[in-house]
């Protein structure tokens, strides 16, 4: 999951590193640090934005560490659904249980369903679907995905996938 | 003065025959003399050690048939040459007959230029070795792209590179229909019938539309410029057919084109399947096109595009593999 804290530290060296080092040390991947020293506040304290990717088991300790290290954290904020990928469907669609199609994927608490245009030409016909799938990460979009070609497997339904660059 | 024999003297044979005859002049120019010495096709042949005019092959071909009693084993035990170029037709199953061609050609010492996909799918790595333990060089720029020089622009151009991954569109009738469908809303069964009317797909369209041709042009891709050991079978393969015209609207009404795709990757994963391609993607081509992204590791990304077939285009390919070994 990524993860957006806003902190602020003490404007003396290695106020900075003291945060840093929690991150890293539970896997941690930081994407971006905004350490805004003009806006310092009225009690002469730095905001510093921090943005990192994080497995959710991991984040605990992170926070653990930086209470005891006490910084003070003034936000938390979680970016829930990062990755999105758009796929067509070609198939039985709504005859095969469209519901059941997308509750395959929200049931999976990391990914879901997020749009999805349909075209229905006469009975009998396949029928054809857009369909756009978000996650929590670029390695869960990709389990979703897996899913979706699964169940497509089982109601010979054709997933066109994007390509990847 | 270099030796050649041509084994294979269909369309694509011809256009060799046109174009060695059209390049004459400039090729004196680069110092390179080439003799043709042998022409065998599946209903017979010609030899002269003297040399052999290419105009007068292209003259026979048009009245007929290459004369009757001269078969490939005759060439090979009895005629002195130093390339052999094999253009038979492709068979993806067996290789042959060109396979065992190949294989006499290169054991017999010559160096060989072929534009003949079948038997190196079937036999990448044998063919390789058998050439490497013979001394001799063997080429085979025509089998993936037609005139789209791929395997030269990452052997020489980007030597040094590692390949990452390729995807590309390596099939011209395919794409064909799939842009067609596209730009009139028509269903495939309709489109197909116009390519065939058109000379664009066979009479029987499997080996394009099913996604084979793409897979085994992926498959010598994968092998010549990605170092992977794989064959036909080690490609996850779905071709075109159940493309519908509501699926290429819906996918066109929100900025997409839908184009079969060949793709492998440093994994070793190799797929041939239609995917969804942004509006201004480059590889959102129209029309018979060829065209591969190469992700390398220290040029990045490098796009190629061209003709993937026709007759002067793959003679093309031959004749820079054949100034390619000559000089």
């Amino acid at each position: 999951m990524r993860i957006t804290l806003d902190l602020e530290i003490k404007d003396v060296p290695g106020e900075l590193i003291k945060v840093l080092h929690p991150i890293s040390d539970h896997g941690g991947n930081i994407i971006s640090i905004v350490h805004n020293r003009d806006k310092s506040t009225p009690r002469g304290r730095v905001p510093v934005k921090i943005t990192f990717e994080i497995d959710r088991k991991l984040f605990e300790g992170v926070m653990r560490d930086l209470k005891d290290r006490e910084i003070d954290i003034i936000r938390v904020g979680e970016q829930r659904l990062l990755e999105k990928k758009t796929v067509l469907l070609i198939g039985h669609i709504v005859h095969t249980d469209l519901t059941d199609t997308i509750d395959r994927i929200d049931s999976t608490g990391f990914a879901e369903v997020v749009d999805l245009q349909l075209t229905m030409p006469d009975l009998n016909y396949p029928s054809a679907a857009l369909v756009t799938v978000s996650a929590t990460g670029k390695k869960e979009l990709g389990k979703a995905l897996e899913i979706l070609k699964d169940v497509g497997k089982k109601k010979k339904i054709l997933v066109i996938e994007p390509v990847e660059t | 003065m270099q030796r050649i024999v041509l084994v294979g003297c269909g369309v694509v044979g011809q256009g060799f025959l046109e174009i060695i005859s059209r390049k004459r002049n400039i090729l004196k120019r680069m110092g390179l003399d080439f003799r043709i010495v042998g022409v065998i096709d599946s209903s017979g042949g010609v030899i002269d050690e003297n040399g052999i005019d290419p105009l007068k092959i292209l003259e026979i071909k048009k009245r007929g048939n290459l004369p009757e009693g001269i078969r490939f084993e005759d060439v090979i035990n009895s005629v002195d040459f130093d390339i052999g170029i094999e253009v038979t037709p492709t068979n993806p199953d067996t290789g042959e007959p060109g396979l065992s061609y190949i294989k006499a050609m290169i054991e017999r010492g010559v160096d060989v230029i072929t534009s003949n996909k079948g038997p190196l799918i079937v036999a990448y790595k044998d063919l390789m070795r058998l050439a490497s333990k013979n001394g001799v060089q063997f080429k085979f720029e025509a089998t993936v792209g037609g005139a789209m020089p791929v395997i030269s622009l990452v052997e020489r151009s980007l030597a040094g590179n590692q390949i990452l991954s390729i995807e590309g569109i390596f099939n011209g009738t395919s794409n064909y229909i799939l842009s067609r469908m596209e730009k009139e809303l028509l269903p495939y069964s309709q489109v197909l019938l116009e390519a065939q009317e058109l000379g664009i797909a066979e009479k029987d369209p499997t080996f394009d539309v099913e996604g084979i041709d793409t897979a085994g042009k992926l498959v010598i891709l994968a092998n010549a410029i990605m170092g992977i050991d794989a064959g036909i079978k080690d490609v996850e393969i779905t071709g075109i057919t159940g493309i519908t015209t509501e699926a290429m609207d819906l996918a066109q009404r929100n900025g997409y084109a839908i184009r079969l795709i060949g793709e492998a990757n440093r994994e070793g994963q190799l797929k041939v399947s239609p995917k969804l391609i942004p509006r201004f993607h480059p590889l959102a081509l129209d029309g018979t096109l060829n065209a591969a992204l190469i992700q390398t590791d220290l040029a990045g990304e490098v796009f190629i595009i061209g003709r993937g077939a026709g007759k002067i285009e793959t003679a093309s390919a031959i004749l820079s593999d054949l100034i390619s070994i000559s000089t």
